[in-house]
């Protein structure tokens, strides 16, 4: 076994243990822990008690991990019907923590933690970074935004924990953040691995050689990304590049990550318990086969929730790792059960493109993406329509708009789009969750 | 003098503008002079019409973007140099003209260019 998750004095760090629990001992936490969290649900947030009584489901049917999926599932609508407190099961009183994250239909998620729940969180972000092999002493520059989402706080809170310098630069001005990566001498980075490679590109202008840096750790998530970028980013800087898995609705960043094997995201179950079920059916799957990742807080109190459908496709790993860890790994995810797109090798959301939208001011809500394919190569038009707000009547101003659009694209998907802005109610209206992505390419 | 012009955001495809038209048409907008700045993919129409409020009321209702734009409508003498003195208030005055086009139906026996500025008010007083 190597010994890279050992604190700086060469011991093993306690915090780490948990990932190495035998399987046996591991599912007594688990059985014990689902049985308080379904008690704790039922008890407490009316939408899980009369999900339970629909299903004929009481708490005392529970009576280990493997009932779990007696139990009803969570949708991300779920979070948004009751915002913003709905899902509560604690005093607001206990509650130390918000974060929110957008939705694609305008209304916020919010999510609570109380100071047992940001220990677990923060501890889940620890176990992370030990696996990576950061230590206390290295300089961690957290890229990922500050505020309400929860990147920015999450991956501070377990760096600061475990002992790291932590240097809260936050997302955004990339030119400064090269800066401080090279004048502070920041030994690892987080932030998406888009954005990353958005840095790369970008410190050749700047005349930053990423190769003399002292940079050795990359910590992306928040996204999903390919073997492909993970190639790039190793190929143009020192740095190993490691996938941290999490969602707000669960905690936030450090439900799971690689190890130093890079075959799969661990999942630290003894928190997070996850399943794989079929995205059509909701129907479980075994081990090893894909199908739609649903995840259980196990430890959480302020917002308990009972197997959340991620919507990201995968399948579950129960070999032994040779890393040693007994928790689970998932493999890294590949797609999602919803409208993500691939192009030239980038995973990107429609969403990633909404948030982008909403971040110029003058932007319009309604947009759609066309992918097509000219001689081998694909493009990407996002049209997005005008309206009395952003109509300008100058060329020169509509033009800055369009520039203004693509920049915030590229900033967030790494990835130059074709930009045309086109005239209202051209974009075809559907009822529901609009169709966003126009597949034309012919593979 | 200060006249409204009619602003209107285009496709840059067949029937796009065709469609702009019928509305006014239908509408009973007469259309004094009309122009077009292209690019690739869209245009802005501007015209001087009759009934201007209107005439973008009509436009919105059949679906478009359409703005109201404050311009100047400055006679000019059909003489050599004519336009030039008026550039040289402009220029001397430290002024951009944003575009301009000619009217082709005069107010009087005149030639008439209409000119657009970022601050039209600042632009009129040039010309008091």
């Amino acid at each position: 076994m190597t010994h890279n998750w050992n604190d700086k004095n060469g011991a093993f760090h306690p915090i780490s243990a948990m990932d190495f629990l035998p399987r046996e001992e591991l599912r007594r936490i688990q059985s014990q822990r689902l049985k308080e969290l379904v008690k704790l649900a039922y008890e407490n947030v009316p939408l899980h008690r009369s999900r339970m009584n629909e299903l004929g489901v009481t708490p005392s049917d529970i009576r280990g991990i493997d009932d779990i999926s007696k139990l009803p599932f969570t949708q991300k609508s779920d979070l948004r019907d009751t915002y913003p407190y709905g899902l509560f099961a604690v005093d607001m009183g206990e509650v130390i923590r918000l974060h929110a994250s957008s939705g694609t239909t305008g209304k916020p998620i919010v999510v609570g933690y109380t100071e047992d729940d940001m220990e677990v969180w923060e501890t889940s972000v620890m176990r992370c970074l030990l696996m990576f092999g950061v230590q206390r002493g290295d300089l961690l520059q957290n890229c990922f935004g500050y505020g309400l989402f929860t990147g920015g706080m999450g991956l501070h809170g377990g760096a600061q924990r475990l002992g790291c310098t932590v240097i809260p630069a936050s997302g955004g001005n990339t030119e400064r953040q090269l800066m401080i990566m090279r004048d502070f001498g920041s030994t690892a980075v987080s932030c998406t691995p888009s954005y990353f490679i958005h840095m790369i590109e970008e410190a050749k202008k700047y005349d930053v050689d990423m190769k003399s840096l002292p940079l050795k750790f990359g910590i992306f998530g928040a996204e999903p990304w390919s073997e492909h970028m993970r190639e790039y980013i190793e190929a143009n800087t020192n740095v190993r590049a490691f996938d941290i898995y999490g969602l707000s609705e669960i905690a936030g960043p450090g439900v799971g990550g690689e190890c130093l094997e890079h075959n799969g995201i661990h999942i630290f179950e003894d928190n997070f318990y996850p399943e794989i079920v079929d995205p059509e059916t909701g129907e479980p799957l075994p081990d090893g086969e894909e199908g739609e990742l649903v995840i259980t807080t196990l430890a959480k109190r302020a917002m308990p929730i009972l197997r959340y459908r991620t919507h990201d496709i995968t399948s579950i790993m129960s070999e032994k790792c040779a890393c040693g860890r007994t928790v689970r790994r998932i493999r890294r995810i590949g797609r999602r059960s919803d409208d993500m797109f691939i192009i030239r090798g980038v995973n990107v959301f429609p969403s990633q493109i909404e948030v982008a939208l909403m971040r110029v001011e003058e932007c319009t809500p309604h947009y759609h993406i066309i992918l097509e394919r000219e001689k081998d190569l694909d493009t990407v038009t996002v049209e997005v329509e005008v309206n009395d707000d952003c109509y300008i009547d100058s060329i020169a101003q509509m033009d800055a708009l369009r520039k203004k659009i693509q920049t915030s694209i590229s900033n967030i998907t790494g990835i130059r789009m074709t930009v045309k802005i086109v005239e209202p109610n051209s974009i075809p209206r559907s009822e529901g969750k609009a169709k966003r992505v126009i597949d034309k390419r012919k593979i | 003098m200060k006249i409204k012009q009619v602003s209107i955001f285009l496709e840059n495809t067949p029937g796009h503008l065709e469609k702009a038209c019928k509305a006014l048409a239908d509408g009973g907008i007469n259309i004094q002079t009309i122009t077009i700045a292209e690019t690739k993919d869209y245009g802005i129409v501007r015209t001087v019409v009759d009934k201007p409020e209107e005439a973008v009321e009509i436009l919105k209702n059949a679906g478009m973007v359409a703005k109201i734009v404050d311009v100047l409508a400055i006679e000019v003498d059909d003489t050599p140099g004519a336009l030039l003195a008026i550039l040289n208030k402009t220029a001397e005055a430290g002024v951009n003209i944003e575009y301009m086009y000619a009217l082709t139906h005069p107010f009087k026996d005149k030639p008439v260019m209409v000119m657009a500025f970022k601050d039209v008010d600042a632009a009129e007083k040039i010309f008091k």
